[in-house]
């Protein structure tokens, strides 16, 4: 009897390793904070502490769907959720080793935060409970303060920390007034319970207001639109690598858990909620877009095009049968190269840390102004993203759009098809124009470039190594396609 | 493995071009020639060494050579090429441009060489690839993988600052206007492969096996119909057509000899080989508004073209007038006029690349392409003015240039299906004439603006123009090996449209 008890809290344990080795390289990093202060031990610290997370995550893969307490569940979907976010938060230590060198305040407790979120993002996508949910959630926005106001003598970096936290909070009151209600009528927050009672007692007004409010708490932090306005704001003020994770890990790990939600809530499937989705996921490709196309501000723009391309994600979740898990699957990871490519080239370009009375990124886009005469290598990541971004075909961006359309023709969705091509035509403008900066010649400029031996540096091998697996991927998708597939099942 | 070369070729040669410009600008010159003249030679060792006149019997196999490797499994997508007459006319048509647009760009230029002539041969690259893909999603992989080099080539090396409008602003209209349909067409090849998908159960992007899906009527019309835009905007069909005169204006003159030479044909060789047979009775459905279309082209490029101050745009526009001809004979469907389309098409290529190519040599020597800043030039280039009355003559369709055998063809193989249009269509070549005339007469006649001589034409530009010119005539007089090599080709596409015409018919 005992042994089975054993034996279950065994795989269980196993199975949440990589949980428990992120949080102990806290510890860890946190202990030898006290003992010394030594940036180069911090970043190596973390960055051995989050390997040996990833490794413990690809080792238990053996283990299937492993229930961890009645609350947390580690499955494919969570693996692979947790995959992305431990490479994207290893993919910020290295940024953030060469970016902080020139900060002039304490660096280390960078990584403590950083490795902080990403253990909320690690919680967040094995969730099947609202208290998880709501706990990793939270557990990934608090350090994200600190990351975005973490150079906070740049005015820019504390106004955008500042300001998401406030939103933030406005965001976590929606979504735990939304679990209110709804624990208040079903008394339970499991999902699948909820999603049991939902799919018996769908009409009723208070449990339609609970998961209203739920979703809106998590639009807030996808920047759906209407709740986006934080995005461009707190893309451009905060710093190189706090600003990568947000724009990756975090996406992911709150967009699988929206994902997991949709597949165990059955109320969803009633048609006006599509309609209502659809017409969301409408609005935010157009309003993304639109709004990037007169920024002259790289990271706003990033900002910008993050938002539309949650738009075209959210065609896979309206959709929700066929290749829709798939689609999600294949585009978070095309979105998440992509975005520590263009991210990881913005970092780069700023550093090291110089202090400036605004914002201290290389973020005005006439700073990238020739950067390929100069800085080549650099300039045909940028250039990669940039296609990828746009969704140019033999780069992997083109592959997650061809799914998106897929998936959208395939469930006969022509409305959200049709705004995918205009999306992408109005984004094109943009993108084009950020990449023809980078080859355009015109001396005398403002400009910063990357130091000289950005390529020897770990994050520059980082973004090296993301791009040529862009392209890679976009050559040769189908390893990436039968791994996804498997974990959609 | 011949046809995996003869795409890769390009692709290698430009790398090797952007590497070699640390060992001095003739570098990747002289790599650029030597890539297109390789595969230009490869195609036609292909051509002598194959023979095309075969009718496909059966049509078990119409291809000459073939190639095929897994790629996507998931949904059966394959690295599938393979050649026919017409796409071997196609491809050399590509290497022959190309290394021509590598000679014409010699002197003009000078920054970023290597660079440039990356540009140029991954675009030619994407074109051998788009003319050899017979797997739908490889295909639109090609066919929106040029745009990117294309972009390039406009924004970078471009002309700025005719009346307000900026190379950039020109590349960036080309591009989202190709982009976009070519989404549109995406759209339609993932709804015939989902159509598929429902009628066998299993996924394929192969042409042979989505040839033969069952579609309902609307569903092949709305599909049609995203093949057709897509196509339309590139060919360009006149509603659709506004990118066109700015990329042209605005391009190099290597980009513009391309742009007119090649990727104009893509379009038509698209409808040729995907359109048309994909959905044939949709598109015999859809043959008088097409024809319609063109017959607008003819006449809207032409007038347009006669209000042009600016060289390179009035050959833009006549362009458009040109196409509108193809366009018609692509619909008309008679196996005269689709052999008519493909002696035009080869003989557009060369007149208007030829024009082009003029073009450029004016500008190096006037730095303008303002057409009121010139006149009076027969006196003052040495040799220049006599290849542009070639050109002219060309252009406007004179007996004895390959341009007169092919718009004849399809003038002639039209006339059965389409008496009127025909009629209406033949009016536009006196429109054609007019412009061509207006050529010669405001650039070379009239009173010079200044009496100081230019530099003549040196040996590489003259070596270059009489090559053009042997070509117009020699097909102009003797267009049978061009008809021999596409002929099968041709047969299958009339086929097709004959069968839907039957199908139709006895419908009705």
């Amino acid at each position: 009897m005992s042994d089975v008890v054993n034996q279950g809290a065994m795989m269980a344990l196993l199975a949440i390793s990589p949980l428990i080795l992120v949080c102990l390289t806290v510890i860890v990093v946190m202990l030898s904070i006290a003992w010394k202060r030594n940036h180069t031990l911090s970043a190596i610290l973390t960055a051995v502490g989050l390997n040996a997370a990833l490794l413990a995550l690809l080792f238990g893969w053996t283990l299937g769907t492993v229930d961890v307490t009645s609350v947390l569940v580690v499955d494919d979907l969570s693996r692979f959720g947790g995959v992305l976010v431990l490479m994207s938060t290893l993919a910020c230590v290295t940024l953030a080793h060469h970016y902080l060198e020139g900060y002039e305040g304490p660096r280390d407790e960078f990584y403590l935060l950083l490795t902080s979120a990403a253990a909320g993002g690690l919680v967040l996508v094995s969730a099947r409970h609202m208290t998880t949910l709501f706990f990793g959630i939270e557990l990934l926005s608090m350090p994200l303060f600190g990351m975005l106001a973490y150079t906070f003598r740049d005015r820019g970096a504390l106004e955008s920390g500042i300001k998401y936290m406030v939103l933030s909070a406005a965001a976590t009151a929606f979504l735990l007034f939304g679990m209110a209600l709804l624990y208040a009528v079903t008394g339970t927050l499991d999902f699948a319970e909820l999603g049991a009672a939902l799919s018996t007692r769908g009409s009723d007004p208070w449990l339609l207001a609970g998961a209203g409010l739920l979703l809106v708490g998590l639009a807030f932090k996808l920047s759906i639109v209407p709740f986006h306005l934080w995005t461009p704001d707190v893309y451009q003020g905060g710093p190189g690598p706090a600003t990568t994770f947000l724009a990756t890990a975090s996406k992911v790990a709150v967009f699988l858990v929206l994902l997991r939600l949709f597949q165990s809530t059955l109320a969803f499937h009633e048609n006006w909620w599509h309609d209502l989705l659809g017409f969301i996921a409408v609005i935010t490709m157009l309003v993304g877009n639109l709004l990037a196309l007169t920024q002259n501000d790289l990271k706003r723009l990033l900002g910008y095009s993050s938002i539309a391309h949650f738009g075209y994600l959210l065609v896979a979740l309206v959709v929700n049968q066929g290749l829709a898990v798939e689609t999600v699957g294949i585009y978070l990871v095309t979105y998440v190269l992509t975005t520590l490519g263009a991210f990881g080239v913005v970092t780069l370009v700023s550093s090291p840390y110089v202090a400036t009375g605004g914002t201290a990124d290389a973020s005005p886009l006439h700073h990238y102004r020739g950067l390929f005469w100069r800085r080549p290598y650099l300039t045909a990541v940028m250039t990669v993203s940039m296609l990828s971004l746009a969704g140019i075909p033999f780069t992997a961006g083109f592959i997650g759009k061809f799914y998106i359309i897929a998936v959208g023709v395939e469930a006969h969705r022509w409305w959200l098809v049709g705004s995918v091509v205009v999306g992408s035509a109005i984004g094109l403008y943009y993108y084009l124009r950020v990449m023809v900066t980078l080859f355009l010649h015109e001396p005398g400029m403002q400009r910063r470039d990357a130091t000289h031996d950005w390529a020897e540096r770990a994050g520059g091998m980082v973004v090296l190594g993301v791009a040529t697996l862009v392209i890679l991927l976009g050559l040769y998708p189908t390893p990436m396609i039968n791994w996804v597939n498997w974990v959609a099942g | 493995m011949t046809l995996v070369w003869l795409i890769l070729i390009p692709f290698i040669g430009g790398l090797l071009c952007w590497q070699a410009e640390r060992f001095g600008d003739q570098a990747p010159r002289w790599i650029a020639l030597g890539t297109m003249l390789l595969e230009l030679l490869m195609v036609l060792g292909l051509w002598v060494s194959s023979d095309f006149q075969l009718p496909a019997e059966g049509a078990a196999s119409a291809w000459t050579l073939e190639w095929q490797a897994d790629w996507i499994p998931r949904f059966g997508i394959q690295l599938h090429l393979a050649i026919d007459g017409l796409s071997l006319l196609m491809i050399a048509l590509t290497g022959l441009l190309g290394a021509m647009a590598v000679v014409c760009s010699w002197k003009e230029i000078v920054r970023r060489v290597g660079f440039f002539h990356l540009n140029l041969l991954w675009i030619l690259g994407g074109v051998v690839g788009v003319f050899l893909a017979i797997d739908l999603f490889l295909f639109f992989l090609f066919w929106e993988m040029m745009l990117v080099p294309m972009y390039f080539l406009i924004a970078l090396w471009g002309h700025s600052g005719s009346q307000g409008s900026s190379r950039i602003g020109a590349a960036t209209k080309f591009f989202i206007y190709t982009q976009a349909s070519g989404l549109l067409m995406l759209i339609a090849i993932l709804g015939l492969v989902f159509a598929h998908h429902g009628a066998t159960g299993e996924y394929t992007f192969a042409y042979a096996d989505l040839l033969n899906t069952p579609l309902s009527e609307t569903t092949a019309w709305w599909l049609m119909l995203g093949f057709f835009v897509a196509f339309a905007v590139k060919l360009p069909v006149v509603p659709l057509h506004g990118w066109l005169p700015d990329a042209h204006a605005q391009a190099p003159t290597a980009g513009s000899v391309d742009l007119a030479g090649i990727l104009l044909k893509t379009a038509a060789y698209g409808m040729l080989r995907f359109a048309l047979p994909l959905f044939p009775e949709a598109s015999q459905a859809f043959a008088p508004v097409a024809m319609t279309l063109g017959l607008i082209g003819i006449f809207y490029g032409a007038i347009l073209a006669c209000g042009q101050q600016d060289l390179k745009r009035l050959i833009a526009y006549t362009s458009i007038s040109h196409m509108g001809f193809v366009l018609i004979g692509i619909y008309a469907g008679t196996e005269l006029a689709l052999q008519g389309v493909v002696a035009l098409m080869v003989a557009h290529a060369f007149s208007a690349a030829g024009l082009f190519i003029l073009s450029g040599q004016l500008y190096e020597r006037l730095h303008t392409r303002d057409m009121r800043q010139m006149g009076g030039l027969w006196g003052r280039i040495r040799g220049l003015p006599g290849f542009a009355l070639v050109f002219v003559a060309a252009s406007l369709g004179l007996p004895g240039t390959a341009n007169f055998v092919g718009e004849f063809m399809v003038m002639f193989g039209a006339f059965g299906v389409a008496p009127w249009i025909v009629v209406i269509a033949s009016a536009g070549l006196i429109l054609a004439a007019v412009y061509s005339l207006f050529i010669m007469q405001r650039v070379y006649y009239g009173p010079p603006a200044e009496e100081t001589p230019l530099a003549g034409l040196d040996r590489r530009e003259t070596i270059l123009l009489f090559g053009i010119v042997a070509l117009v005539v020699f097909f102009g007089i003797y267009p049978q090996p061009l008809l021999d090599t596409s002929a099968s080709a041709m047969q299958v596409v009339q086929q097709s449209v004959q069968q839907a015409a039957a199908m139709t018919g006895g419908a009705q």
